[in-house]
């Protein structure tokens, strides 16, 4: 009887081994160890052993069942891996092929432009100021010590609405509307973007809206100093570290002194090219202290308080960080220029 | 100003400072050096020479076969075509193996059969601008006065070797408008002497005042007239370096007379006026305004009415000359002008100003009246030309000058104090380092420990105020000095206003949902201006525009994104989406400024699901720009207070276009481009929206607060309602709200169905209801009241049948 029962027990371990899938093993356990499979079979003949060997064949009975079983789960279990290996090779795709497109659109360079130096002057203390595009007279002349008949008018020839009332030729009037608001007491720490309009007929350099980015700040001891301090960290962080500048003197009706800033041409490392006509240099932008004249308009003493403001041209500093040629392009909005500007270095 | 770099070492000691680095040193000081031209660069080889024989060409009429010698060896044979060769003349020869502008190099040749070794030059071909070549030489070959000597290289009989600095004046450096005032900048600069002309002149017997009285009535217009006469002067050319210093400044040759005028305006930046004296018609100058409706006819033949905002010359009578502007034709220097009257005057800026502008004359002379002329510079001015006519003209200059004088000269006198020069500069320079600076500028000072006071010389006119003073310390101590720091002081943290953060946040979920930010003009044309308006209003116009397009301002963004798509589409890209935030203009009553509202506004065209290689291709529709609107409203949390009302606009699909409603007042639509304006811009379906920007980032919003997570569960009921065709969702789903009170959560449309199973003008509309209550798990009960309260309303509100 324990031989019949090993015996049976290599023939299943031997036909599992075998079996082809999982259909097949599961024939297997039922023939081995159903009801009516061959170990009950032999179990049925226990009645005739004694009492005390009763419990030992039983027991090897069972070993031989849980040996059988193991075996069968064993072969499954290698049976459903084999199975799904197989779906899993059926599904394999072609992973070079292009991925569904995200739809993005971006910032406009301008934008990106004005964001990042707003974000730079924000993290120095300044607020971002802003005002109408259609200004008075007052404002954007007058109170910015540019009276009426004065020659320097010229250079901002305008686009006029009423004899008081102008398309804004530049965003200083916004410094004298905050100022004004500031009634006679400092500091005063503000960035102004937006757009300004002048009369020129637009060209490759020449746009008759553009927009500018100006920053003022007023308070008791502001020195000249401090105004080339603030436009160096500007210029770093818009244009590199490894940028010279150099403030050069000029002359603006709103400030004295006046002074204009160029940085040093990365094209040709300051020996002359083409993009900066032979000078080495790149001017950047306009700035000064405040004119006395300003700082009274606007209800400041002048005496006590002194100050600087900066200003520029969004537009020449992309097409300078960019290499942008033609101005134009900022407000043509071509798809394919302004696609170009979702990178972000 | 262009400057000659020759010229100006008369004045100021230049040595060891080549004109490259002189242009760099006055830019770094002040003024912008904007070019420096080598006048005779790529010229080689060029030689006086003096033309022996000259005969007709054997085989071309418009030829001459010239003999000419050079100074070196034999004679050769030129050929030249230029009319005005003669014999005896010395010219400028460029020899065999002499170059040209251009790289043009001379050789050896045959024309027209005969040999021709060498080219006999116009000033043009030397490179000298033709519109300054004077009027004798501009059609010919250019001829040297007869003293000059054979051999000598040309280019340097010319005055042409040398280099002309091209300064960028700001408006406030007018002094720099003359040579003078160029030295005394240089000289500060580099630390040297100036040196003046010294006019000195032989003057004859008679006097001046028995030729001629002025008196001026426009005083104030014209406070100082200072009058010259010269007599008994030969009209003709002037000297050779004459002509070339005026010609590297820019102005062309005419005659000895008007050119000595002309040097003067460079020399000292006085404008002259020469008149032939006896064609004045009087002995009297009278200075007054004209008449209105007085006509002079100028220099320039022109017959022009004046006003009486001009100010005139007179003869006591009639015009002579509309004063600091032009000439008039009827006492103007001929060839044949023997005697001469010269005027050297101090008129007031803008009284120029306006005869220049009235008249559309601008020169030389006007500009540098209306900037202002140095009044101490004058009569030194007219001295110096009497002097020069005496010298190159031969005249003979009476004793004295007639003037009409009520000018007070009364130069400026500032004090500064030191503290103030290093607290605005943030430097710290002594006393003895600003008087110094002072000095190199020639300003007199006097000064004490810490206050310095200094009288300006009335050639720098800018100067006015104390920080005038302190940018010409800044400037020459060099701003390169200076140290860089940052503002000290009480400072708040920077930031952003509520405003602008929520517009940066639009900007950025709108290009996350896939549109590109456009910039565009704010002006436009008529038609445009007030197209897709949120708000009837009466556009903004210009006085006077530059053109049509460019007349208005716009009161939408819409239109001008729709040329943005057309553009693009034009290009290929016909799928496209782009927004812009912007200004619109709404005008107010007269003398106000307009308002300014900001907008938003997108425009979406063409395909907007594309998977190409799975075959997607799914046009943007009506659902995708509304998505992306309430996506945008979930942002900015006012989702709750937005409501869409179908409705009809000009230039919209009248179908397909809804009014967007917050809180009830109307802030914007979204909708389909009239399928005629698509067609009129070659755009395939287009859907644009257009919001107050302003309303909705201004509209409140309750703060950000936790709500509990449910810990209960929801109930969810669908139903599906049978409605007429044109019931709107949006109110049946109003409907459904307001009438399952506190417990329903949640409703939204699953399903839509319009097909022929639906009995005629009827549809089928199913929505998803979910019951929740935060306290406690809900009954069939208490789900079933509330429904049945929803199902009561909607059939009754609606007329909707439940489907079965
Ligand atoms: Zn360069």
């Amino acid at each position: 009887m324990q031989e019949r029962l090993k015996e049976l027990q290599t023939e299943a371990l031997e036909k599992i081994s075998t079996a082809a899938d999982l259909k097949e093993l599961n024939d297997i356990r039922v023939s081995y160890l159903g009801k009516k499979g061959p170990i009950t079979e032999v179990l049925k003949g226990m009645g005739k052993l004694s009492a005390e060997e009763r419990p030992k064949m039983g027991a090897l009975a069972n070993e031989v069942r849980d040996s059988i079983a193991a075996g069968i789960e064993q072969k499954q279990k290698h049976h459903e891996e084999a199975a799904v290996k197989q779906k899993l090779a059926a599904e394999k795709i072609d992973v070079t092929l292009p991925g569904r497109p995200v739809k993005t659109g971006n910032h406009h360079p301008l934008t990106r432009i004005i964001e990042e130096i707003e974000d730079l002057f924000i993290g120095m203390g300044y607020t971002v100021a802003e005002g109408p595009e259609v200004e008075k007279d007052y404002y954007n002349f007058e109170a910015l010590n540019l009276p009426k008949g004065h020659p320097a008018r010229d250079m901002q020839d305008s686009f006029y609405i009423t004899e008081e009332i102008l398309l804004r030729t530049h965003t200083s009037p916004v410094q004298a509307r905050t100022m004004e608001k500031h009634e006679g007491k400092g500091p005063v720490k503000i960035i102004c973007p937006g757009k300004v309009y002048r009369r020129d007929n637009d060209d490759a350099t020449h746009s008759h809206q553009f927009m500018q980015i100006e920053g003022l700040v007023v308070d008791e001891n502001i020195r000249m100093t401090d105004l080339k301090g603030t436009l160096e960290v500007f210029a770093k962080k818009m244009f590199g570290d490894d940028r010279e500048i150099r403030l050069r003197p000029s002359f603006f009706p709103f400030t004295e002194p006046s002074v204009e800033m160029d940085i040093s041409c990365k094209i040709c490392g300051g020996k002359g090219c083409s993009v900066c006509k032979g000078t080495g240099w790149i001017e950047i932008l306009g700035a000064g202290m405040v004119h006395p004249n300003v700082l009274e308009m606007a209800g400041f003493d002048s005496k006590k308080y002194t100050g600087f403001a900066f200003g520029m041209g969004p537009e020449r500093i992309a097409m300078l960080k960019y290499g942008v040629d033609d101005i134009r392009h900022f407000y043509t909005n071509d798809v394919r220029f302004l696609k170009q500007f979702s990178i972000h270095e | 100003m262009f400057v000659s770099y020759k010229w100006l070492q008369e004045y100021v000691d230049l040595s060891g400072v080549t004109p490259v680095e002189l242009a760099e040193k006055i830019t770094k000081s002040g003024i912008e050096v904007e070019g420096v031209e080598v006048l005779n660069e790529g010229i080689k080889g060029v030689v006086v020479g003096h033309v022996l024989e000259r005969e007709q060409h054997p085989n071309a009429d418009k030829l001459n076969k010239c003999l000419v010698d050079t100074g070196a060896g034999e004679p050769v044979q030129i050929i030249c075509g230029a009319s005005n060769v003669d014999k005896g003349q010395k010219v400028a020869v460029a020899t065999v193996g002499a170059v040209l502008p251009g790289n043009f190099k001379i050789k050896r040749a045959k024309l027209r059969g005969e040999e021709s070794s060498g080219m006999i030059c116009s000033l043009q071909e030397l490179g000298f601008d033709s519109k300054l070549v004077a009027k004798e030489y501009s059609e010919g070959i250019y001829v040297f006065p007869e003293d000059v000597e054979v051999g000598q290289n040309a280019i340097e009989q010319l005055n042409r070797d040398d280099q002309v600095l091209e300064l960028g004046l700001t408006p406030n450096r007018s002094d720099c408008l003359s040579m003078l005032g160029v030295a005394y900048e240089v000289a500060a600069i580099l630390g040297r002497e100036v040196r003046l002309p010294e006019p000195q002149v032989e003057t004859s017997s008679e006097e001046a005042s028995d030729y001629i009285d002025v008196q001026a009535e426009a005083k104030e217009d014209n406070p100082l007239y200072v009058a010259k006469v010269i007599k008994n002067v030969k009209v003709g050319p002037s000297p050779v370096w004459m002509q070339a210093r005026l010609m590297a400044a820019g102005i062309r040759p005419h005659n000895n007379v008007v050119d000595v005028t002309n040097y003067i305006l460079l020399e000292y930046g006085q404008p002259l006026h020469a008149f032939d004296y006896d064609r004045l018609g009087s002995k009297e100058i009278l200075i007054r305004r004209a008449k209105d409706g007085e006509v002079i006819v100028t220099l320039d033949d022109a017959k022009r009415e004046l006003t009486s905002d001009h100010l005139l010359i007179t003869n006591g009578s009639e015009p002579i000359a509309l004063a600091g502007v032009m000439g008039g034709a009827n006492s103007e220097v001929q060839s044949d002008t023997k005697n001469v009257l010269i005027e050297s005057a101090y008129f007031k800026g803008a009284t120029v100003r306006k005869a220049s502008k009235d008249h559309g004359l601008r020169s030389e002379a006007s500009s540098r009246f209306e900037k202002g002329v140095d009044p101490n510079r004058v009569r030194d001015a007219a001295e110096r030309a009497a002097q020069l006519l005496a010298e190159y003209a031969g005249g003979e200059v009476l004793e004295g000058s007639v003037e009409a004088d009520s000018l007070k000269v009364e130069p400026a006198v500032i004090s500064v104090t030191l503290e103030k020069i290093n607290r605005v500069l943030g430097t710290a320079l002594s006393m003895k380092e600003v008087k110094e600076i002072f000095a190199r500028l020639q300003f007199e000072t006097s000064a004490d420990h810490h206050e310095i006071t200094v009288t300006v010389p009335t050639r720098r006119g800018d100067i006015t105020i104390e920080e005038d003073l302190i940018e010409e310390v800044g400037r020459l101590y060099g701003y390169g000095n200076l140290d860089s720091t940052l503002p000290v002081g009480a400072s708040a943290p920077g930031h952003l206003t509520d405003y602008q953060n929520k517009r940066r946040l639009v900007r950025r979920y709108l290009e996350g949902a896939g549109l590109y930010q456009a910039v565009t003009y704010s002006l436009t044309n008529e038609a445009k201006a007030t197209q897709y308006a949120l708000e009837e209003r009466e556009p903004v116009q210009l006085a006077m525009p530059m053109s049509e397009d460019r007349s208005l301002l716009r009161l939408s963004l819409v239109p001008q994104l729709l040329e943005v798509l057309k553009y693009n589409s034009a290009r290929q890209n016909d799928s496209l989406a782009v927004y812009e935030t912007g200004a619109v203009f709404l005008s107010n009553s007269k003398g106000e400024l307009p308002e300014e509202r900001e907008h938003l506004a997108g425009a979406v065209t063409g395909l907007w699901e594309i998977h190409p290689w799975q075959g997607e291709k799914k046009p943007v529709d009506f659902y995708v720009v509304k998505g992306i609107l309430e996506g945008l409203f979930d942002n900015l949390g006012i989702s709750g207070k937005i409501a869409y009302r179908q409705s009809e606009k000009d230039g919209m699909h009248p179908g397909r276009t809804a009014e967007i409603l917050l809180s009830g007042n109307s802030v914007g639509f979204v909708g389909q481009v009239h399928p005629t304006v698509e067609k009129e811009l070659d755009l395939k379906e287009t859907y644009v929206f257009e919001l107050s920007l302003k309303a909705i980032l201004e509209a409140e919003v309750a703060p950000l607060q936790y709500e509990a997570i449910p810990r209960f569960p929801s109930i969810t009921r669908d139903i599906a309602l049978v409605v007429d065709k044109a019931a709107a969702a949006g109110e049946l789903e109003a409907i459904i709200k307001e009438a399952g009170g506190k417990l329903l959560k949640d409703v939204h449309v699953f399903d839509l169905y319009e097909g022929e199973r639906m009995e005629p003008g009827k549809k089928s509309i199913a929505f998803s209801l979910k019951y929740f209550d935060p306290e406690r798990t809900l009954t069939d009960e208490d789900v079933a009241k509330a429904h049945d309260q929803v199902l009561d309303a909607v059939k009754e509100k609606a007329g909707a049948v439940l489907r079965g």
